[in-house]
């Protein structure tokens, strides 16, 4: 029988030392979260829920208490946090230090697939050969969630608050660039679909990572009459209720969050108090605990 | 096995050659088009020189339907000057790609002492480095 060397064993050619290369885009991460003292990935297995809603606010709330906030869109084929903290699109600086991050409101620093791309409406796609993108793609976006990581010139953070897109298989794909995130917050609904699929998402975070629970779009209430509206059933299997998970706030449902999402101004920058807004500062203070603040 | 040399003579496909040390006997490995950009997805560079990643390269190298103005890449006050043909030829780069590659011809002539970047140094960059596709 032969006897094969591993790769790792193979001396590395200077000129390609392949194995090198992965080390130094690992270093480089490592190097630039250093100075990010606490990342939130903001995650739910489900799409929909709030995540990039919840993401915007927290952000911008966080920056209102006078911390250094990053934002990073982790949603590259359905970005929505440049929208939602108010950034059109203007010219990413690249210095050689990396790419200068947008500034959004509250001056949220913000990278985003859709600052990159042609219009509003453009979908993200790759160069490439045609045919079995399906082998590769998934290689590039993981890629670029790093090197929207690694390559931004985030200077020194308190906070970097990531929306990732729904999909548990997401929430694993960042634990791999970012093992040990400070809190991570799993948003859900009080629907059944949304409960089930906050337990699955629950059993991947290992036991040591700190997470609590979003129940957003809770009963709100009437604009017109002031009464309740609750949007869905409580969930009826209570083993699987997110409440009995560690439970970090409630959002109702409140059409001027969603006017104000559409607007680009995060609700939590308006100073009439709306029972959305007051939940949402109580779910930053909640962090911020969570956080050691 | 020595590397000897890598060529990408299109379509996708790499080709690159190892030599024995000894007998100087070469063997030439061929990777096909989808290969090739399953390597390159991963942000690695196989054989020729490789220079230190510019910012989010991977991400600039394989985006299509890039805005034109999406990137402002500074330019760092350097000794390498740029002849007017090679200017006209870098206008012709796509837009959104433009100012990285610009930095990776300045970086290659740096690297290799050269102080007018020329049509003949950008070939022989492109080769180098696997830049064909940009
Ligand atoms: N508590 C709320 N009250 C009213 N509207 C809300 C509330 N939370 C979110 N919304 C609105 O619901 C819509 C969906 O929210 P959002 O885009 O944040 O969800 P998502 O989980 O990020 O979705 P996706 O899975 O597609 O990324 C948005 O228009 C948002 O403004
Ligand atoms: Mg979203």
């Amino acid at each position: 029988m032969r006897n094969f060397r591993t790769y790792g064993e193979v001396p590395a050619t200077p000129s390609h030392p392949v194995l090198a290369q992965v080390g130094d885009q690992r270093a480089r991460l490592g190097q630039r979260l250093a100075k990010i003292h606490h990342i939130v990935p903001v995650v739910s297995g489900k799409g929909g829920v709030g995540k990039s809603a919840v993401s915007a606010n927290l952000a911008a709330a966080l920056a209102l208490r006078g911390f250094r906030v990053g934002a990073v869109d982790g949603d590259l084929n359905g970005p929505s946090l440049a929208a939602m903290l108010g950034v059109s699109p203007e010219p990413l600086q690249v210095t050689d230090d990396g790419v200068v991050p947008a500034v959004g409101a509250a001056d949220v620093r913000l990278v985003a697939t859709d600052l990159l791309l042609e219009a509003a409406d453009t979908p993200l796609r790759w160069r490439g050969p045609p045919g079995d993108e399906f082998l590769w793609r998934g290689a590039l976006e993981a890629g670029t969630l790093r090197e929207f990581l690694s390559d931004v010139v985030w200077g020194d953070l308190d906070f970097l608050v990531v929306d990732l897109p729904p999909g548990t298989d997401r929430i694993q794909r960042f634990l791999e660039f970012v093992p040990d995130p400070a809190a991570v917050l799993l948003v859900t609904t009080p629907s059944r679909a949304a409960a089930r699929v906050v337990a699955r998402a629950e059993a991947l975070l290992s036991s040591g990572t700190r997470f609590g629970t979003v129940m957003n779009m809770a009963a709100g209430s009437c604009p017109h009459c002031g009464g309740t509206l609750p949007l869905f059933d409580a969930p009826a299997d209570p083993g699987r209720d997110p409440h009995t998970i560690d439970f970090w706030g409630e959002i109702p449902f409140d059409h001027r969050l969603a006017h104000a999402t559409d607007a680009g101004r995060p609700i939590v920058l308006d100073p009439d108090a709306s029972r959305a807004a007051t939940a949402l500062w109580a779910l930053t203070d909640r962090v911020l605990t969570e956080c050691e603040f | 096995m020595r590397f000897e040399e890598r060529q990408l003579p299109g379509d996708g496909t790499m080709g690159v050659v190892f030599a024995c040390p000894q007998c100087g006997g070469e063997v030439a490995m061929l990777t096909n088009p989808m290969e090739t950009q399953v390597v390159s997805s991963l942000g690695v560079k196989i054989g020729g020189t490789t220079l230190p990643d510019q910012p989010m390269e991977l991400t600039r190298t394989f985006v299509a339907d890039g805005r034109d103005d999406a990137f402002a890449d500074a330019m760092r006050p350097r000794s390498v000057h740029w002849s007017e043909d090679a200017t006209n030829r870098l206008g012709q780069v796509p837009a959104f790609v433009r100012g990285m590659v610009k930095r990776i011809y300045a970086d290659y002539a740096q690297e290799h002492g050269i102080s007018e970047i020329t049509p003949a140094v950008m070939n022989r960059a492109r080769s180098d480095l696997g830049l064909e596709g940009m």
